[in-house]
């Protein structure tokens, strides 16, 4: 883990370092601004060392926990994340759990009765879901319920001012769109995994066993089907993460969602290293992250996968 | 318009013959722009009136909240760090300049008590000082009040080059005393003209100094106050997400009375132009959206939903193209496009003429940029007072051709002009964007019909604006033969921006192409007249003298203008808001309503 996260860090930061931009560039087209100036930030934030050296100062300052200063923003890249951070993880969150609360049940139903109607049905609108990108069905999304309908807002607020009740519904309202985007495009995806994989199971002899027992089809299903039809599943939704995590960023860049990836896209226009350092390196650690949770959910799912 | 002329006129105003109003409209016909026509009168001893306000709430408060949307968002909100339109329209919901520009260049006192001008002896008559009398009784938003002190620190404050302040540039070079706990002075080591520079406008927000004292020079950059701004505008700081949020809630105790007229303010960041104006014109979720670089077709259509209109303020903002006088492919000392050498064909006045007459601004203002982009020749157009009449937009293909023929250009096999070998062959550069690269395409088209090649470059924005010294490709280089871009006045006075065409800014591999002459023309007359107008007090000369400079300029075609890009902004259709060219567009916000 540590040596995978050091490699991505090498990487990020020399890719950075030769790409075009310079983050006080406003600057120099402004007239009225000197170039003392200029030259001054430069060298209060590093920026005239040579590459290497400033990696070296961003991976020492990077392990006592520092995660170093925007030049943009003037303030620690660390408060700028955080605060950014909940949002995506809720945004993120809920659309997982949307994806799998659809894919599951359509999956495994479609595999259960495998070429009937549903299953070429729910074949169909998977395929149109995962093959459009999620910028365009964003974009459809607001012109429909936004702009003919007038249901939704698209314009994410974090401060919401209302109370009670309403404060809790205002923020369901405006993530409908956004989470729906992210969690069917996932969700499509997975639908066509799980209904395969559980076909995968349900020809198997033990399966075969458990039903001329005389289990019932639904215990069946569940206990016996499902729970080993899930292994490769759970992977797919690991190493699916930082796709999520790309989608996120042109989502929230659609529906202004004050999350990391807009925050990214902001910094990256902006040239700004040390958050653009930082937000992709919290991406890298919550896809390590996620691929740990998944090595401990085969543990809970197949006893057979032991930790050595 | 000749000195002359303006002179007799502004007597009339003195004489109480013609209005201000009256001078300032026919300063307007002659494009010569609000803010300097207010400015010559001001100069000529006309006391500088406060235009009439429109504001029409008759109490504080009880307008509901106040949403508008920057689609991107201030990323930092400490006026003296704030590089972009952006961060200053941030910083300026809570803080608050002494003197700001309004549309028509005049300056309207926020936190000074008047305006200085000669009669009220604010202004010295050797011009090397102005006084600044401050309002009294002005607190900031946790009840310290402000005073002279608060002033002068804001000078030493920005003047430290450890604090890295970016308005140093107008700070560094003058000397501020406190007269009293409410007067100030700013020195100057030299007649200025152009007084109102430090504490006016952008430059000019004041931040307090019982909080920032201890954060002067290098450690600025830990004050906690410099992401909790406490300033002395109409609402007060709630909460900042940097590029997402800012917020704010009314100030009791503003210093004007029954401003402002809403209860909180939200300032929304990110997103694209595009949504930002639907937000606005069409679903109504917003009050207000900034800068709108969207096309007009677009706009006009989205206008259409009736919730929103489009509002157009000229300003300093001109896209132009530039002539390359030197030799941009050839190498000399480690530099292309070095002074040393001479541009083979467009050194040929009739060549740039051509050029010139090729360039269709009518249709690229018609089919491109609409209203977001009047067509003109001119590279000084705003404040119209400084506006020349002598250079009409021209577009006609046969007259380039003759002028062509005449000056022994001949037409090749292949189409293309030449002479003594020299082919008629030029690579036209810009950065990468669809208005641009549209007109590019205009150009190309018409320059085919006069014989001339026209091979279209486009760099994207993030290289040809950067300083990067190692990169061919930076607009400073202009290592090709035409190019062209957005440049910005930002200042109701041209002093610093017609220097892009004296002599020593020349942009050179000696000074790392920081030179602001890009287009390396020199001409000793221009700079003998540039010299002169830094300490030309009487601004009807000085007025006259940039004219001169702007018509040296255009008609040798070092440059000419394309169109010029006014500030676009979307709002409710309820909503009054005066946007300035010359300031922020925030800069009136304690005057923002809506009506009933």
């Amino acid at each position: 883990m540590i040596p995978s996260l050091l490699g991505i860090s090498i990487v990020l930061f020399s890719l950075l370092a030769m790409a075009p931009g310079d983050p006080f560039e406003e600057l120099a087209t402004n007239p009225a601004i000197p170039p003392e100036v200029r030259a001054n930030l430069r060298a209060k934030f590093g920026l005239d060392d040579p590459v290497w050296m400033r990696y070296w100062h961003w991976l020492i300052a990077m392990m006592q926990g520092d995660w170093g200063f925007s030049f943009v923003s003037r303030m620690d890249v660390s408060t700028l994340i955080l605060q950014r951070l909940p949002v995506t993880l809720v945004v993120i969150g809920a659309s997982q759990i949307l994806a799998i609360a659809v894919a599951l049940p359509v999956g495994v139903l479609a595999a259960t009765r495998p070429y009937s109607l549903f299953d070429q049905i729910a074949n169909t609108f998977a395929f149109i879901g995962f093959s459009l990108p999620t910028f365009f069905t964003g974009l459809v999304l607001i012109l429909i319920f936004s702009i003919q309908l007038d249901w939704l807002p698209f314009v994410y607020r974090a401060d919401i001012s209302a109370t009670g009740w309403a404060f809790y519904w205002e923020h369901i309202k405006q993530s409908i769109m956004p989470v729906t985007v992210l969690g069917l495009f996932q969700g499509a995806a997975l639908v066509r995994f799980v209904r395969s994989s559980v076909l995968d199971v349900i020809r198997l002899d033990y399966v075969t066993t458990a039903r001329s027992k005389g289990i019932g089809e639904r215990k069946v299903i569940t206990k016996h089907v499902v729970r080993n039809a899930l292994i490769p599943v759970v992977t797919l939704v690991a190493l699916q993460m930082p796709i999520v995590f790309g989608g996120a960023v042109v989502t929230e860049q659609i529906f202004r969602v004050p999350g990391i990836g807009s925050l990214l896209i902001s910094a990256m226009l902006a040239n700004d290293t040390p958050v653009v350092m930082g937000v992709t390196f919290v991406s890298a650690c919550l896809v390590v992250l996620f691929n740990l949770i998944a090595d401990i959910l085969y543990g809970w799912l197949d006893p057979r996968i032991a930790f050595r | 318009m000749n000195e002359r002329e303006l002179r007799g006129l502004i007597g009339k105003v003195k004489a109480g013959k013609l209005s201000r109003r009256g001078f300032v409209q026919r300063m307007m016909a002659v494009g010569i722009a609000a803010p300097i026509s207010a400015q010559l009168l001001v100069a000529s001893g006309v006391a500088m009136a406060q235009s009439p306000s429109t504001y029409k709430p008759t109490k504080r408060g009880g307008g509901g909240p106040l949403k508008v949307l920057w689609w991107q968002g201030p990323t930092l909100l400490n006026p003296h760090f704030a590089v972009g339109t952006k961060d200053q329209d941030g910083s300026r919901l809570f803080y608050e300049p002494l003197a700001a520009w309004d549309n028509d260049g005049n300056l309207q006192p926020k936190l000074a008590a008047v305006i200085p001008t000669k009669e009220n002896g604010g202004i010295a008559a050797d011009g090397k000082s102005v006084t600044w009398k401050l309002k009294q009784g002005v607190t900031w938003h946790d009840g310290k009040p402000f005073t002279a002190d608060d002033a002068v620190f804001n000078w030493e404050y920005a003047k430290d080059p450890a604090t890295a302040a970016v308005t140093i540039g107008s700070y560094q070079d003058v000397v501020v005393e406190k007269v009293d706990q409410y007067t100030i002075v700013v020195k100057f080591a030299k007649p200025t003209p152009f007084w109102a520079d430090a504490f006016v406008g952008t430059r000019g927000m004041q931040i307090p100094k019982h909080l920032f004292a201890d954060f002067i020079g290098a450690k600025s950059r830990d004050a906690p106050t410099n992401l909790k701004p406490v300033g002395t505008g109409p609402y007060m700081f709630k909460d900042f997400k940097p590029g997402d949020l800012v917020t704010g809630v009314i100030n009791p105790n503003y210093h004007q009375a029954n401003k402002p007229f809403f209860d909180s303010i939200e300032m929304k960041g990110g997103g694209d132009a595009v949504s930002a104006a639907r937000a606005v014109l069409q679903t109504g979720e917003f009050d207000f959206a900034w800068n709108m670089q969207v096309e007009d077709e677009i706009l006009s259509r989205l206008e259409k939903g009736g919730k929103g209109r489009v509002q157009v303020t000229p300003g300093g903002n001109i896209e132009h193209i530039q002539f390359n006088t030197t030799d941009p492919w050839t190498e000399v000392d480690g530099e292309r496009s070095s002074i040393k050498t001479k541009h083979p064909t467009l050194s040929d006045p009739a060549v740039r003429k051509a050029i010139a007459l090729i360039v269709d601004n009518k249709s690229i203002e018609q089919h491109i940029y609409g209203r977001t982009g009047p067509a003109t020749r001119d590279f000084l157009n705003n404040p119209s007072r400084f506006r020349s009449k002598d250079n009409p937009v021209e577009f006609n293909v046969d007259k380039a051709n003759e002028i062509l023929d005449k000056a022994g250009w001949a037409k090749g096999a292949d189409g293309i002009r030449a002479k003594d070998g020299k082919k008629l062959k030029f690579v036209y550069q810009t950065s990468i964007n669809q208005p641009r690269q549209k007109t590019q395409a205009i150009v190309k088209q018409s320059a085919q019909k006069a014989g001339i090649d026209m091979e279209l470059k486009s760099v994207t924005a993030s290289v040809f604006f950067s300083s990067d010294v190692a990169n061919p490709d930076t607009y400073t280089k202009f290592y090709c033969d035409l190019q062209m871009y957005t440049t910005t006045m930002s200042q109701p006075d041209p002093q610093v921006f017609m220097n892009q065409f004296t002599s020593w800014e020349v942009a050179t591999k000696d000074n790392k192409w920081q030179g602001r002459n890009i287009t390396r023309w020199r001409n000793e007359e221009y700079d003998k007249i540039f010299r002169a107008s830094e300490s030309e007090l009487d601004p009807v000369k000085r007025t006259a003298m940039y004219i001169k400079m702007n018509d040296m300029a255009v008609q040798d075609l070092a440059v000419m203008g394309v169109v010029q890009r006014p500030t676009v902004s979307a709002l409710a259709s309820k909503l009054n808001a005066n946007i300035s060219g010359w300031d922020n567009n925030t800069s009136d916000l304690s005057d923002w309503f809506k009506d009933a």
